[in-house]
């Protein structure tokens, strides 16, 4: 943090300037052509759409699933963490690990996953069952399956935090406790757990802005969720108004939840301190099968069930459905080129963005420059289907001749990314010594030479992975490509999803196969990023 | 010297870590007097904090005995942390990041009754009265020593252990809180065990002090013992940090470079050897044909410290009052108090060759 002073004193290049502020004010118009619109309904309308009975369960369905996602994943998730950073359980490593790998999953593959197993009709289940004459089974459909796949794919946000946590509390803390007469049950509860509440509470306020923010899985379960009547009130066009209008309670809605985050992480701050010695391990004995099982229980249905699931439908799509596999690779080829095609656009978008507004927070920090910075993470208080509606509303009112066009559903995918990008490019920023950039300038160089010359260069590694990671999550989003793509533009993540919709899980196996090998390599590459 | 009870006793205590190849504590004895504060003393690795964590419960010995005011509490007869009634001050504070001040010092009087009382007394008795309802990363570090004290002190325990309690504080502090620490315990009356690696603090606080090399005791007994009667050469050069000048005897002499001397107590079979002479007992006297020159010299506020430089090319220090000014240079004849020098036999091979090159 230090070393970002060194050149305040100087203005920023013109060049810099321009580029960031047109990305900025770019960023900027989704939101605000939303709140425009809103405003325009008029006050009395409004009020109407929003106190109608309809809006009102809504929000009370989506705040309960938020919870109750929330509630399991934490009963989920500390557990985990604490069998895999404090005790003696066999293969440690290897469930540190593969329970995290869940997070990889998108939702929406997790769901057709479980959809395509548990289902009423047509799933792997009912069919097993068939010959003892079950036709139909329970419905997965609703808050259950909702809640379900919701918790499977983002506990490890909880568990990713409490780990952290955990390798936080200085062990000293334990033994004072030890000292000052407290057993190892209540040192437990009355130190390490208070200390603890920082990261759960973090980690838990990550897992619901994630379930509220989430389109794929209440759609596929046909759960009433704000995400999904967003979309079928759109889809029906009967009132666009009130699609605007529940899209901006749901904007509130998230942002309240990061204004929390943001506080509970600043507090984190004074708890967090480094260890300077592991923490003595706790013996399970009896306790070892338990916890083993657990673990097996958590792996089998967050990461094996998915793949397995996906298997199956390919293999009986090829077989029992008649289908041939050269066919089968045709029908993916054309959605998997076009999911390249369109988040690698993204990608070089969000990085060439990224650029200008990193440099300038980090470099010539300012209150200009601030503002440009914190335009360009709006992305990240935006669920994808607001970001999505708003352009549609925008393009089919104003901008005709781009609406349904794949520059529209790239600059979707750079609202919502480009926070990602500016965050990896500025802390590759602050790790390179201003005093190298002004060395240039002494030697006779202009600022866009040593940008050139020096700060590109030594900044390259944090650019790649910073437009690779944007690559790899455009490549899964699902409710911005759903509603912006051109017509007949069908990528992997909109094949999953209409096949899943229509129960075609053959169809939809394929592309869920691809996407979850693209997910974990995703996953992978962040892991090893942080290390 | 009211009553001489014994507080805490060790018996041939040795741990072993699995993952180094010699014991962290070897085979060590020793035992404290009520009331009576140990400072265990030893350069970084020696098994100072390991003995410190032996005798609060965290490790467990491979062997020998702990008993803690007449109860055995390890070998035989193992009693948990919890149950040992001991406090323990951690280097880095330990204080409980969630709790307040007033929380963290009554954090071990959940059975007591009188809680509040004993926090407002012993609040009062740190100095920290009106910070009560702050949290730890709300105070000074100085302060927050003063509550990881007070906490250890609250559950009145038979023993408490201090591990390089200022270790982390700014030297202004540390001064300060070494004077006051002791004050402090000194009035509870508890009788305690501290780690440091600070010589100068040992020797200031504790009554007893322990030095601590490769697991081992080399010495133990009073501030004054040790440094004036270092009993090995390690203490003499850890404590003491004494000159050590090459000799050869000849009859009932020692001849140096600096000249010859007469050592009281010395091991009579040894032929060559090192004299021990403490900086302050080296006295100057300025003289123009000696071999001896000033090389640098430093004030440091109540004295000056000269480095000279013997014609073989030795350096050796001296400390003087500020009275006595020799400037940069100056050739000097140096003098020692007879009693003062101590003999002791060579290092190694290295200090041989020194010594023959000198003649």
């Amino acid at each position: 943090m230090q070393i970002s002073r060194g050149i305040t004193a100087h203005k920023p290049p013109l060049f810099l300037l321009i580029t960031g502020a047109i990305t900025a004010v770019a960023i900027v118009i989704p939101l605000t052509y939303l709140v425009i619109r809103t405003a325009g309904v008029g006050g009395e309308e409004l009020a109407d759409l929003l106190l109608r009975p309809r809006t009102v369960t809504v929000l009370i369905n989506s705040a309960g699933m938020a919870a109750g996602v929330t509630l399991f994943s934490a009963l989920i998730a500390i557990p985990l963490a604490f069998l895999t950073v404090r005790t003696d359980l066999p293969w440690r490593r290897f469930w540190l690990i593969v329970t995290t790998l869940p997070l990889a999953v998108p939702s929406y593959v997790g769901s057709f996953a479980l959809i395509a197993a548990f289902g009423p009709r047509g799933s792997l289940l009912q069919l097993l069952l068939e010959p003892l004459g079950v036709q139909e089974l329970p419905s997965i459909y609703g808050w259950f399956g909702t809640i379900l796949a919701i918790t499977l794919f983002t506990y490890p946000y909880i568990l990713l935090s409490v780990r952290a946590g955990l390798h936080g509390i200085d062990p000293a803390m334990e033994e004072a406790a030890r000292s000052l007469g407290y057993s190892k049950r209540a040192t437990f509860f009355r130190v390490l757990l208070p200390q603890l509440r920082p990261s759960i509470v973090a980690g838990s306020l990550l897992v619901a802005l994630y379930a509220l923010r989430d389109f794929g899985t209440p759609s596929l379960m046909r759960f009433d969720a704000f995400t999904r009547v967003i979309f079928l009130q759109y889809r029906s066009s009967f009132n666009r108004n009130l699609a605007a209008a529940l899209a901006l309670v749901l904007v509130v809605l998230v942002l309240g939840i990061l204004w929390l985050e943001n506080k509970a992480r600043s507090r984190a701050r004074y708890y967090s301190r480094r260890a300077s010695r592991r923490a003595s391990q706790v013996k399970l004995g009896y306790w070892k099968l338990p916890a083993l099982l657990f673990c097996t229980a958590i792996t089998l249905i967050g990461l094996v069930l998915p793949v397995g699931v996906a298997l199956f439908w390919l293999i009986r799509g090829l077989t029992v459905g008649g289908g041939d596999a050269v066919n089968l690779a045709q029908d993916m080829v054309q959605p998997a080129l076009n999911s390249i095609w369109a988040s690698g656009l993204a990608a070089i978008a969000a990085t060439i963005c990224a650029l200008p507004v990193a440099i300038l927070a980090v470099r010539f920090p300012s209150r200009i420059t601030a503002i440009i910075e914190r335009c360009s993470y709006i992305g990240f208080g935006l669920p994808g289907i607001v970001v999505a509606l708003s352009l549609v509303f925008l393009g089919a009112n104003y901008l005709p001749w781009i609406y349904q066009t794949v520059p529209i559903l790239v600059f979707a995918y750079l609202v919502l990314f480009l926070p990602q990008s500016v965050g990896t490019v500025r802390s590759s920023l602050l790790q390179v010594n201003p005093q190298l950039e002004e060395s240039a300038q002494v030697l006779g160089r202009t600022p866009w030479q040593t940008l050139r010359e020096i700060t590109l260069p030594l900044v390259r590694p944090g650019i790649l992975s910073g437009s690779m990671l944007v690559f790899l999550t455009a490549i899964k989003e699902l409710p911005a490509t759903l509603l912006l793509a051109p017509i007949g533009f069908s990528t992997l993540a909109t094949k999953i999803w209409t096949a899943t919709e229509n129960v075609a899980f053959s169809d939809a196996a394929a592309a869920a196969l691809t996407m979850l090998l693209v997910s974990f390599g995703t996953t992978l590459f962040m892991l090893s990023q942080e290390q | 010297m009211e009553q001489e009870q014994v507080i805490l006793r060790i018996d041939g205590i040795t741990k072993q870590f699995h993952q180094t190849p010699k014991p962290a504590v070897a085979n060590v004895s020793f035992s404290l007097l009520q009331g009576d504060l140990l400072g265990l003393l030893g350069p970084s690795g020696c098994g100072k904090t390991t003995l410190l964590r032996l005798i609060a419960g965290f490790e467990r010995p491979q062997s020998g005995r702990i008993e803690i005011a007449g109860k055995t509490v390890a070998g035989g007869h193992w009693i948990p942390p919890e149950q040992r009634s001991v406090g323990m001050v951690f280097q880095d504070y330990a204080l409980f990041p969630h709790l307040t001040v007033a929380e963290n010092i009554g954090f071990g009087l959940r059975y007591s009754k009188k809680c509040s009382d004993r926090v407002d007394k012993l609040t009062e008795l740190v100095g920290l009265a009106g910070l009560e309802k702050r949290y730890p990363h709300e105070l000074s570090g100085g302060q927050q020593q003063r509550v990881a004290l007070a906490r250890a002190l609250a559950p009145e325990p038979a023993l408490i252990l201090l591990d390089e309690p200022l270790s982390n504080l700014d030297v202004q502090v540390r001064l300060r809180l070494r004077e006051e620490l002791r004050e402090i315990l000194k009035a509870t009356g508890i009788s305690g065990v501290f780690v440091t690696h600070d010589q100068e603090e040992a020797l200031a606080i504790a009554d007893q002090v322990a030095v601590m090399r490769q697991g081992k005791i080399e010495q133990l007994g009073s501030p004054e013992d040790v440094y004036t009667h270092p009993q090995t050469r390690f203490v003499a050069e850890f404590v003491t940090r004494a000159n050590f000048l090459p000799a050869k005897r000849i009859g009932q002499l020692w001849e140096t470079e600096i000249g010859c001397f007469k050592v009281k107590k010395e091991s009579a079979d040894k032929e060559v050897g090192d004299l021990m002479i403490r900086e302050e007992d080296l006295i100057l006297q300025r003289a123009d044909n000696a071999p001896v020159i000033i090389h640098t010299r430093r004030f440091l506020g109540r004295e000056y410290r000269y480095c000279l430089q013997t014609s073989s090319g030795k350096r050796l220090h001296a400390r003087t009052s500020a009275e006595i000014v020799l400037p940069v240079g100056t050739r000097v004849e140096l003098a020692v108090a007879e009693q003062a020098i101590r003999f002791f036999p060579h290092k190694d091979i290295s200090d041989n060759l020194v010594m023959n090159s000198c003649g």
